[in-house]
């Protein structure tokens, strides 16, 4: 990466020597590899209901396989940006609306109803994965209500605020009198 | 050298790194001796500023010790000399300098042909912030290279401490110039909108250019306390309607001049739907700034007013009331700070003892400290307001 990144550095700028400890955690790396998933994912069901359907033996219900691909699509972007966690969240909710779909396929007359417990079973793992990160990703903001320092004294001002604003008084009057101090 | 390196959203690294050398006559090396963490940073670090590359070292607000010059300097700078980095790089030789519009330099940006592209114009080059202004290595490192360095820096004495200096660099003279713009006159009511670092220094600008009543909006107890301390008056917005009560503080007409120390990454709440239809553009990448605080400013300014915009936005910002901002006549001022023609008279302000801008540090951290710090500022944990980093 920084090979590439050094050609559009000037001769003697700084370049990397020793690399320090990175700022992402394990649970980070995962998030982002959920998020390419859900859109690679998404990117299928949209451009290919039909496989899906097949696969699954659901045909009749394309429309809603790009539906979810859509939201497979959103859910990822946004578990690759800054509030990844909301990103993780909607996969979550994603996930259970996906196994809800895949359960009302589930009936005795579905001659592919092996491929909807085998996918049941896949979203199923990734659910939990999916909660678990999106636990361990939780923003580092601290809630509304914690208890914060004050900062009552700072006001900068070494000789208080009314000196200040008496020194902004004289100024104005002397700016319109024409005086300069 | 240890130096803070972006190594991609979310990712600031403290890494080993070659140290600077002297590349053209008019350069000079210094040892750092303090820099700062700047909002503006943040920014870069969510990486919605378009042009940074992985291995760019960050920071802009930089004062250190002189070890090195080239030999174009002509005597303008001395080994040992103690001095303040400008985060414009400025060459004082152009049309734009010469006006004292250092900020848009038309000489300092090496890579302008790209600025050109984005911006229509190029700007000046700045220091640890995208290629889209020269990419130059930034100064949250033990040594910087400060380009134009015969024209870029602010000399300054022995006997004020590195903490009431620093920000002479740039937030100091950013909230300083906000509220000139304003051309406050003392029956004004100037409304501030973001307490951070930027929107504390342009509280007190306000103050002592001498407006009357300074009404700072912001939700961090920590940060209005720091802005009630300076007698602003002061508005959480999670607890009150921000336009209720400025048109309470104003008797009805809204204030004269509006500041935005917010800029691109303004607040997200559910009661403001704007806010939440921005955060979701942004992320589909429809629109790079969430312009919450300029709609709110445009609305509730009194006409005839002032909007000054010292808040960074980085491209294109979606439905702005340009309605109400034509029909009730406002003005609009803006741009990156023009740091030197403000510096002389803020120094001597320090100096007199008139203001003291240390008062915004809320955390001292050595450098290898620095990237636990962008969270921690990020997050606004631990009531952090400004971080300083002792490289």
């Amino acid at each position: 990466m920084f090979h590439l990144s050094n050609i559009v550095r000037s001769k003697g700028d700084p370049k990397l020597v020793e690399g320090g400890p990175s700022l992402k955690r394990p649970q980070d790396q995962l998030a982002r590899a959920l998020g390419w998933f859900s859109i690679g994912l998404g990117i299928m069901e949209f451009v290919a209901p039909r496989r899906v359907t097949e696969t699954l033996g659901m045909e009749g219900h394309e429309m809603m396989v790009r539906a979810f691909g859509v939201r497979e699509i959103l859910a990822g972007v946004m578990s690759l940006s800054v509030d990844k966690n909301a990103g993780l969240w909607a996969r979550v909710g994603g996930d259970g609306l996906d196994a809800a779909a895949l359960l009302s396929g589930l009936t005795s007359d579905n001659p592919k109803k092996g491929n909807i417990a085998l996918a049941l079973l896949v979203v199923g793992g990734i659910a939990m994965l999916d909660y678990r990160v999106a636990q361990d990703t939780k923003p580092g903001r601290p809630p509304r209500n914690a208890r914060r320092k004050l900062y009552p004294s700072r006001s900068g001002f070494r000789k208080g605020l009314q000196a200040a604003k008496d020194r902004a008084k004289e100024m104005t009057q002397h700016a319109a009198a024409g005086v300069t101090s | 050298m240890k130096a803070l390196v972006w190594h991609g959203k979310e990712d600031i690294r403290c890494d080993t790194v070659t140290d600077p050398e002297i590349q053209d006559p008019r350069d000079a090396i210094i040892r750092v001796t303090s820099c700062a963490i700047c909002g503006s940073d943040l920014h870069l670090f969510h990486n919605f500023i378009p042009g940074m590359m992985p291995g760019d070292i960050m920071g802009h607000e930089t004062m250190g010790e002189v070890v090195e010059v080239g030999t174009g300097v002509d005597g303008k700078l001395r080994k040992g000399d103690r001095i303040v980095v400008p985060f414009t790089i400025i060459c004082g030789e152009c049309d734009q300098c010469k006006r004292g519009n250092f900020s848009v330099c038309e000489t300092t940006n090496r890579k302008k042909h790209l600025a050109d592209k984005v911006f229509g114009h190029s700007t000046a080059g700045l220091f640890g912030y995208t290629h889209l202004t020269g990419g130059y290595p930034g100064g949250q490192a033990e040594y910087l290279r400060v380009p134009f360095a015969d024209a870029t820096h602010i000399k300054v004495p022995a006997g004020i401490p590195d903490e009431q200096l620093l920000f002479l660099s740039d937030i100091f003279p950013t909230g300083w110039q906000a509220a000139v713009q304003c051309d406050i006159v003392p029956t004004d009511t100037v409304a501030i909108w973001g307490c951070g670092p930027v929107g504390q220094m342009a509280i007190r600008s306000a103050i002592l250019l001498g407006a009357n009543q300074v009404v700072a909006i912001d939700c961090l107890p920590d940060r209005l306390s720091m802005a009630e301390a300076a007698g602003a008056t002061t508005i959480n917005f999670e607890n009150e309607s921000v336009l209720e009560r400025l048109k309470e503080l104003t008797d009805g007409k809204g204030p004269e001049k509006c500041i935005d120390c917010v800029g691109m990454e303004s607040h997200v709440m559910a009661s403001w739907p704007d806010t939440l239809l921005d955060r979701a553009k942004q992320m589909m990448m429809l629109e790079s700034d969430r312009p919450h605080v300029l709609r709110e400013m445009i609305y509730v300014c009194r006409p005839g007013g002032i909007i000054s915009v010292p808040g960074v936005y980085s491209g294109f910002s979606d439905k702005l009331p340009m309605g109400a901002f034509m029909n009730k006549g406002l003005t609009m001022r803006t741009g990156q700070t023009h740091v030197n023609r403000w510096t002389d008279d803020l120094l001597r302000r320090i100096e007199q003892g008139e203001i003291d801008p240390s008062f915004v540090i809320t955390h001292t951290v050595p450098l290898e400290q620095g990237p636990e710090m962008y969270q921690v500022f990020r997050d606004k944990r631990d009531s952090c307001v400004k971080v300083v980093l002792k490289p």
